[in-house]
Order: C-alpha cells, then sequence, then structure tokens
C-alpha cells in the first residue's frame, strides 16, 4: 500500500515537472489516446518522477556549496582542508542510484515485453500491412482487401497488428498519440501493435530521414466506431477505384502523393515486388 | 573500372543558391589575403619552418585548437542556418535538398572536425606538460595525426562547394547512403573525409597510449596522474578499439559505392541493417572519446579554482574505467525501434542505465570537491560550473531515453535532439571553452579577458537553454528530427521560434568570445609567472609560453598534484640546484604535411570516382612512407648554454613581473 501511494505521489511530481513546462493544449506523447501510448506514457512520467529526485538532489548540494564555500573578501585567508575522499560517500551514492536504475529497469522490462503483444487479447485484432515507399505510406487491408494511400481508418477499441515493410529507404511508422514507432525496412517485416480508445483523427509520420520528401511523408489516421468504420469500408468496396499493376508502379516512383483509396489492390504481383525489391529473392524462389 | 575515364559529375562547382556565390567569393577572397600577407611580410618561410613542419606538440595543439574553433564557426553557421529555416512554419529560406545537405555537414562537422581536434588539441598542450615531458612518445607521428585530420577536414569542407555536400545525415544509413538513392559525389566525401581523419585519429590514441604509458616523470605512478591525463590514457584506450570499426565500416560502403559491392546494398544479398550496427559500435564510444577529455578538463579546474585536490580521486578514476567499458556495449540503444526483440532491447536498456552509475559518482565527487572549497569564478570555472546541471539534465534525459519502450516516442523526435545537444554542447563543447581558456595562458603566455570571457559565457548559457529547453517539449509534441519545414497549427511554431533567438544569442556569444581574443592579443594580462591561476598540476611548473623542450629539468613526482606540493614544501629549489644537461629534442619534419596533400589528392580522386589521380596519391602516400623508413632520424641536442639562456631570461621576466604584483 504505501509503495503504491509513493508511486502515485511521485509520479504526480513528476507530472508537474512536465507540465511546468508544456501548459498548452496537449498533443504527442503527452496525448495518449490508446492503450500502447498509455504504457508508454506511464513509463515516460515513471522516469520522470525517479529522475526528479537525482535531479533535485544535485542541484540542491550544487547551489549550496556555491554560495556557501565561494570566495568572500572575508574569508580570502581560508585555506580548503585536504579531502581525500570518503568511503561511505562512495557507497552511499552509488547504492541509491543503483536502487533507482532497478525502479526503472524493472518497469522497462515489464513493458518491453508486453508491447510485444497485442494490447487488448481478448479482442479480435485487424491486420493492415503498411509499405513505406519514397515518400509515401501504402496501406493494405488484407481481410477487406481495399487499399489506402497516406491515410488510414482504423475501428475504435479493436487492435491493429501493423505488418510494416519497405520500399528504397528505411523509414519509421510513428503516431504519437497512439504509440510509440517502429522502423520500416526493405526486406524485413516488423510488427507493431496499436490501438484507438476512442474516435478521433491523429497525425502519423515517417519519422527518420528518408531523403528529399521526407518531410511531407505524413499520414492521417481516423479511428471511428466499429459501425462507421464497416460502413466506410463496404464505400470504399463500392465507389473506389481497383488498383491495378501500373497504378502500384507509379506510386513506387520518387515524390509525395495525395491521399488515395482503392477498393482493391493486385496481392500476388505486390507480393512479389516487394520481396524482389527487399533483396528477398534469393533466399526464397529456388 | 575504367582508369582513364574522368566522367565530369552534373554540376563540378555547385551552382544555384546565392548563398553558395557568397561562400564561392569569401573563400576566393579569403585565399588570396592568405597569400597577399603571407608574402608580403614574407611569412612563407616561417610558416613553413615554425608550424607546416613542426613537430612540437604544442604547436600542433595550436593547429589542432585553430582548426577545431574555424570548424566551430563553420558548423555554427549550419545550425543558425537551420535554426532560421524553422523559424516559423512554412518558410522557404531553404529547400528541402539544402537543409539535408546542412544538417548533415552540420552533424559530422561538430563531432568529428570540431569537438575531436579541439579535444585533441587540448590533450596535445597539456598531457606532455601534465606528465612532465619533453614531447610526445612519436613527434612525427603526431604531426602527421594533425595533417591528416587536415587533409580528411579539408576535404569534407570542400564538397559544399565543389560537387556537392553529403545529404544522408552525419551517421549515414544505409540503404540511403548507397548509390542506389544517393548517388554522387557528397557521400564519397563523407565516407573518404573521414577515413582519411579518422587514421590519424587512431595514430593519436596509439601515441598518447605510449606517450602516458612510458614518458611520465619519476615518480608519477598512475594513480598519481592527473585527472585530464587519466581521462586521456582511457580516451586513447577506447580509440584503439573503436576507431578500427568505423575504418572497416566507410571502407565497406566505400566498396559498395566505388566499386560496386554489395555489403550494404538491398540487392545482390547485401544488408543494409548492418551499417547501422557497425557505425553504432564506433559511435557510441565516440560519444565517451569526446565526453571523458572533458570530464577530465572539468576535473582539473574544479579543483583549480576551490583549492582543493580532486575528491575521490581513485573512485574518478575506477568511474571512468567503468564508463569506458560501458560504451562499448550499449550501442543498440540508437536503434531501440529496428525490432531486436524484447530480450535484446531490455537488455540493452538496463547497460545503458548502468552508465549513468559511474556518471553520478562523477558528479557527486565534483560536488565534494567543491564542498569547503574556496570557489573562485573565473572564466573556466564558470563554464565548468554551468557544465554540472546542464549535463545533468543531459544525463537524466538519457537515462529516460534509455527505457525501451519510453524511446519508441522518443526515437528520432526534438526530445532526442535536445538531450544529445545536453550531453555533447554541455559536456564536450563547455570543456573545450573551459580549457582553452584555463590553458591559454600556457599556450601564449598572457590571459584571456575575464570579463568579455564572462559576457560571452552568459548569453551563450542563456541562448544554449532557451534553444534546447523547447526542443524537449516539440519533441514530445512529435516533431521528428530533420524535417525542413513544419505545418502552421500543430503548436509548434512559438517554441521553434524561441529556439531560434536562442541558437542566435549562441552565435553572439561565440562572436564576443572571438572578440575577446582577439582583444586579449593586445590586451590581455601578461603571465609572467608560469603560474597564473595557481595550478596544481606541472603544466603550471614552467614558463608560459612552455618552452621548446618544456622542463630544464624533469621533474621528481612524489604526490598527486606535484606542483600544488613542490610550491607548499618549498621543493623549487632543490630541484633548481640539480645540473642542467643537454636536451635531446625530435627534427622537424615535411613529410607528415607531403604525406597528407597527397592523401588528400588520393580522396578526391576517389570522391570524383577519378580513379587515376586516387591511385596516383596513394602512391604518393606508398613513397612518403618509403622515404621515411630509409632514412633515420636521430634528432638533436639543445646545449646546455642556450637551455640558461632560455631559463634566465623567463626567470628575470617572471621576478619583475612578482615584484610588480607585489
Amino acid at each position: 500500500m504505501a509503495r503504491g501511494h509513493l508511486k502515485k505521489v511521485l509520479s504526480l511530481v513528476g507530472l508537474i515537472f512536465l507540465l511546468a513546462g508544456c501548459s498548452q493544449v496537449k498533443t504527442g506523447v503527452l496525448n495518449p489516446q490508446g492503450p500502447v501510448a498509455q504504457k508508454q506514457y506511464d513509463l515516460i512520467i515513471w522516469s520522470v518522477a525517479l529522475m526528479s529526485i537525482i535531479f533535485v538532489a544535485v542541484v540542491g548540494i550544487f547551489v549550496f556549496v556555491l554560495v556557501k564555500y565561494r570566495e568572500r573578501p572575508d574569508n580570502l585567508d581560508y585555506e580548503p582542508p585536504e579531502q581525500e575522499g570518503s568511503r561511505w560517500l562512495e557507497i552511499i551514492w552509488t547504492v541509491i542510484p543503483v536502487i533507482i536504475v532497478i525502479a526503472l529497469a524493472i518497469p522497462t522490462t515489464k513493458t518491453t515485453f508486453e508491447l510485444e503483444r497485442s494490447p487488448s487479447p481478448e479482442q479480435k485484432p485487424m491486420k493492415i500491412e503498411v509499405t513505406s515507399v519514397d515518400w509515401k505510406w501504402i496501406f493494405r487491408y488484407p481481410e477487406q482487401g481495399i487499399e489506402t494511400v497516406n491515410y488510414i481508418k482504423i475501428p475504435a477499441n479493436v487492435p491493429i497488428d501493423f505488418e510494416l515493410n519497405a520500399v528504397g529507404a528505411m523509414n519509421s511508422f510513428w503516431v504519437p498519440e497512439l504509440g510509440g514507432q517502429e522502423y520500416t525496412m526493405p526486406g524485413m517485416t516488423m510488427h507493431l501493435w496499436l490501438e484507438a480508445d476512442k474516435p478521433g483523427t491523429y497525425l502519423g509520420r515517417s519519422s527518420n530521414f528518408s531523403g528529399k520528401g521526407f518531410t511531407h511523408m505524413t499520414f492521417r489516421v481516423i479511428s471511428q466506431e466499429k459501425e462507421d468504420f464497416n460502413k466506410w469500408i463496404s464505400h470504399v468496396k463500392k465507389t473506389a477505384p481497383e488498383q491495378t499493376e501500373s497504378d502500384y508502379l507509379k506510386l513506387m516512383k520518387p515524390g509525395n502523393v495525395p491521399e488515395m483509396t482503392y477498393s482493391s489492390y493486385p496481392a500476388v504481383f505486390i507480393k512479389e515486388y516487394e520481396k524482389q525489391q527487399g533483396g528477398e529473392k534469393h533466399h526464397h524462389h529456388h | 573500372m575504367d582508369l582513364f575515364n574522368f566522367k565530369k559529375p552534373e554540376h563540378f562547382f555547385v551552382t544555384g543558391e546565392p548563398m553558395i556565390y557568397m561562400a564561392d567569393v569569401l573563400i576566393v577572397l579569403t585565399m588570396l589575403g592568405i597569400v597577399f600577407v603571407l608574402t608580403y611580410y614574407k611569412k612563407w618561410r616561417w610558416l613553413w619552418d615554425e608550424w607546416l613542419t613542426t613537430v612540437d606538440h604544442k604547436k600542433i595543439g595550436i593547429m589542432y585548437l585553430i582548426s577545431a574553433v574555424l570548424m566551430l564557426f563553420r558548423g555554427g553557421v549550419d545550425a543558425v542556418l537551420m535554426r532560421t529555416q524553422l523559424a516559423l512554419p512554412n518558410l522557404k529560406f531553404l529547400n528541402a535538398q539544402h537543409y539535408n545537405e546542412i544538417f548533415t555537414t552540420h552533424g559530422t562537422i561538430m563531432i568529428i572536425f570540431m569537438a575531436m581536434p579541439f579535444i585533441f588539441g587540448l590533450m596535445n598542450i597539456a598531457v606532455p606538460l601534465q606528465i612532465g615531458a619533453r614531447d610526445v612518445a612519436f613527434p612525427a607521428l603526431n604531426a602527421l595525426s594533425f595533417w591528416l585530420f587536415a587533409a580528411g577536414a579539408l576535404l569534407f569542407n570542400i564538397s559544399f562547394v565543389i560537387g556537392g555536400s553529403p545529404d544522408a545525415g552525419w551517421t549515414s544509413y544505409t540503404p540511403l547512403a548507397g548509390n542506389e538513392l544517393d548517388p554522387g559525389p557528397g557521400e564519397n566525401y563523407y565516407l573518404l573525409g573521414l577515413q582519411i581523419s579518422g587514421i590519424g585519429t587512431l595514430m593519436s590514441g596509439i601515441n598518447f597510449l605510449v606517450t602516458i604509458l612510458k614518458m611520465r616523470a619519476p615518480g608519477m605512478k598512475l594513480m598519481k596522474m592527473p585527472m585530464f591525463t587519466w581521462s586521456t590514457l582511457i580516451t586513447s584506450i577506447i580509440i584503439i578499439f573503436a576507431f578500427p570499426v568505423l575504418t572497416v565500416a566507410l571502407a565497406l560502403l566505400t566498396m559498395d559505392r566505388l566499386f560496386g559491392a554489395h555489403f550494404f546494398t538491398i540487392a545482390g544479398d547485401g544488408m543494409p541493417m548492418l551499417w547501422a550496427n557497425l557505425f553504432w559500435i564506433w559511435g557510441h564510444p565516440e560519444v565517451y572519446i569526446v565526453i571523458l577529455p572533458a570530464f577530465g578538463i572539468f576535473s582539473e579546474v574544479i579543483s583549480t579554482f576551490a583549492r582543493k585536490r580532486l575528491f575521490g580521486y581513485s573512485a574518478m578514476v575506477y568511474s571512468m574505467v567503468a564508463i569506458s567499458a560501458l560504451s562499448f556495449v550499449v550501442w543498440v540503444h540508437h536503434f531501440f525501434t529496428m525490432g531486436s526483440g524484447p530480450w535484446i532491447n531490455s537488455l540493452f536498456s538496463i547497460t545503458t542505465m548502468l552508465i549513468s552509475i559511474p556518471t553520478g559518482v562523477k558528479i557527486f565527487n565534483w560536488l565534494f570537491t567543491l564542498y569547503k572549497g574556496r570557489i573562485r569564478f573565473t572564466t573556466p570555472m564558470l563554464w565548468t560550473l554551468a557544465f554540472i546541471p546542464t549535463f545533468l539534465v543531459g544525463g537524466i534525459t538519457g537515462v529516460m531515453l534509455a527505457s525501451a519502450p519510453a524511446d519508441y516516442q522518443y526515437h528520432n523526435s526534438y526530445f532526442l535532439i535536445s538531450h544529445f545537444h545536453y550531453t555533447l554542447i554541455g559536456g564536450t563543447v563547455f570543456a573545450c571553452f573551459a580549457g582553452l581558456i584555463y590553458w591559454w595562458p600556457k599556450m601564449f603566455g598572457f590571459k584571456l579577458n575575464e570579463r568579455l570571457g564572462k559576457w560571452s559565457f552568459w548569453i551563450f548559457i542563456i541562448g544554449f537553454n532557451l534553444c534546447f529547453i523547447p526542443m524537449y517539449l516539440i519533441g514530445l509534441k512529435g516533431m521528428p528530427r530533420r524535417i525542413y519545414t513544419y505545418p502552421a497549427g500543430l503548436g509548434w511554431g512559438t517554441w521553434n521560434m524561441i529556439e531560434t533567438i536562442g541558437a542566435y544569442l549562441m552565435g553572439i556569444g561565440f562572436a564576443i568570445f572571438v572578440y575577446c581574443i582577439i582583444y586579449s592579443i593586445r590586451h590581455g594580462e601578461r603571465d609572467t609567472t608560469g603560474d597564473p591561476w595557481d595550478g596544481r598540476t606541472l603544466e603550471w611548473s614552467t614558463s608560459s609560453p612552455a618552452p621548446e623542450y618544456n622542463f630544464a629539468r624533469i621533474p621528481q613526482v612524489n604526490e598527486i598534484d606535484a606542483f600544488w606540493y613542490r610550491k607548499r614544501n618549498k621543493a623549487m629549489k632543490v630541484e633548481e640546484s640539480k645540473p642542467l644537461k643537454p636536451i635531446h629534442m625530435p627534427n622537424k619534419t615535411g613529410l607528415p604535411v607531403i604525406l597528407s596533400i597527397f592523401m588528400f589528392i588520393a580522396g578526391f580522386g576517389f570522391v570524383f570516382e577519378w580513379h587515376l589521380i586516387g591511385i596516383i596519391g596513394l602512391l604518393g602516400v606508398l613513397g612518403c612512407l618509403a622515404w621515411r623508413s630509409l632514412h633515420e632520424d636521430k634528432g638533436f641536442y639543445i646545449p646546455v648554454d642556450i637551455i640558461q639562456q632560455t631559463e634566465a631570461k623567463w626567470k628575470k621576466v617572471s621576478a619583475r613581473g612578482k615584484s610588480i604584483t607585489s
């Protein structure tokens, strides 16, 4: 109980430290809108709290010694003692940081493993395949068969399993409000779990420099109630154009493009193409 | 590969940007100006004899420092250009390509061509003097290290007017930095510039390791060495282990780009992600290569101006050893988001957090050195004291970044940018200022003006915090690094404007510092005693500037802070009664500068894939090495009467100085 309280109080201190700096509208990392971002937010606040102990201790001693032991006209004949050091003090300022590191390392490790799994294991997850290309984001919904470019819609409260791939340079897939990022790399498929708590629109982007068009490599993530999401899917299926192989190849050319929507995509062709671009052809096709 | 193919790149001279044309004009004018001054005052001979061929560690140190300050200017201009572009949303001051080039050169120059030579300059000035030696172990090699650095730096720096700057970031991640996505000379400049100066760095590491192990004054046991010498020793060991990795990584990527190899390409079974590993296996220890000597400088300055020996000397040494060992096992934290799996990420999170423990030990020992001291707020001390809270902020945010799941949110954001500027500026740059001002009288025989120094300090410090505190916040607000512009309405605008104002203030602080140097050349307080700060270590026991041979008699050391105790015990007189002997000194040599010119030619040839020129350059290098191997150089002796004359002159000035002050 007591420990729980301590943790809460310290977390509050950490929060105050953070908020002292940013009284404006909360956006980004400090505005978690899903369980993954929330876990990371809690860890961040906890680490700020732990670090503020160190900060206060060091700055406290620092200010004290500077004020007390500064040279003044009246102490010019004071000759400082020759101190070699102190074993006890060395032990104290080794052991306390060790304890603080342990206090951070345990939740760090726990969260690292948790983030590998679905944030809501009781829910049926949805899969979205993500490919970063110079300099745009392509999203495919294998279960629904549709494709979008530079935006996605997702159902709220459904864990999304993002399968990350890249053609060309490495990028990083980041939606701060929903959770931390993961690199997209050619020839190496990565996974990232994200989930939105409620409907809303969030800014996503590449955070890893990938060349000329990198700055504009952003996308919108639109979280909707499940019914609205399903309506959107059937609307796309009815109204959006089909993606041809040449449409797809056009997207592969370097450049920024606006948001796009396709009711279908040439799945087999794309799989072959991306494998080849990822340099995997020598591994798996003999 | 066609030896006789001299394909001209699309733009040999970079065109199209008015700023570049301006730079072209300035470069040509400066060069003409230098040539004119040297010719008019008939100084070519002097330049060759006194500087280009010198093997004196003190002069080499000064040349390193001049280069470092020039590079600080260049890297600083890059920074100010970037901050100008980001001051407001949607500005069109720089385009994407230009911005990409500028942040690439900013990072590379600040680390490789500013921080490194600054640190090496101070090591060269102080370490042989601190250990009571007459030079480094291999003086000609030391000169070669400097000239190779200079060749690499020059090669890298001309890229922005000839051929185009590299533009894949100072980390130069593949596949972006490979030929397919980034053809042209820019990245070649990066690879060859770093390669050439890196070879010089490796040689320096070996040189200083041997110097410190073999050339200490009698009685100076390892655990009696000044802390800056200790930090140099440990840094040298890190260099010897880390730099070969960079050499190999650069060589592999060069083969990819120049000769069609496939180490890091996507096609042909290459492994683009291997680059990140190799880069950071060197890159993380590299961070400690520039920070440990900074710790050493701070230790000297704090101890001197608190008038106390360093608290917990042995803990200070062991914590540096611990940091150097840990620095090799944390590199994965630079890419937690590359999906190495939870076990690896957890492990590297913990090793990274562990570094904070020995670093914390150091901070507390510095604080307890101040405790019960009598603190004088001189400019070197101000820079040192400012380091403590600044580095503290850098350190605690570093621990926050070490937590892998939280790092998924900080990574590549301005939070990270602010963190490493707090450590690298708050650590290394503050130490460079502190060390430069502290050892300045030892180099030139006069002090820098304290009043101007303090002005530049306060303006720089205020600017620094204005520039970088908001970066933590906008990082958390989701602003990533390396974007050249941003839209309005994200809540980033105000903070970016504050950052830009801060950056300009830092620029003003730097300008005042440069003015302070110019002012002090004329008006600075002359140092006649050789001991202007009431110092503790041996460099203060000889004249300022130190004579060519450093010490007329090699001092005997019995204590930590040898000079301090000698002053207390009046042992000076005993020492001076010993008879003088002729002093053996190394000869000047033009070989290092000539070899480096060939290396530059080789580098330039390979940058443009003009292989014939590259090979000619390399043959020149081999020729120099062969010539050196076939010529024996036994050095020369300074006769006793010359030593007597030099010493008598100093004693006379010194005595006059004392009678004036008392």
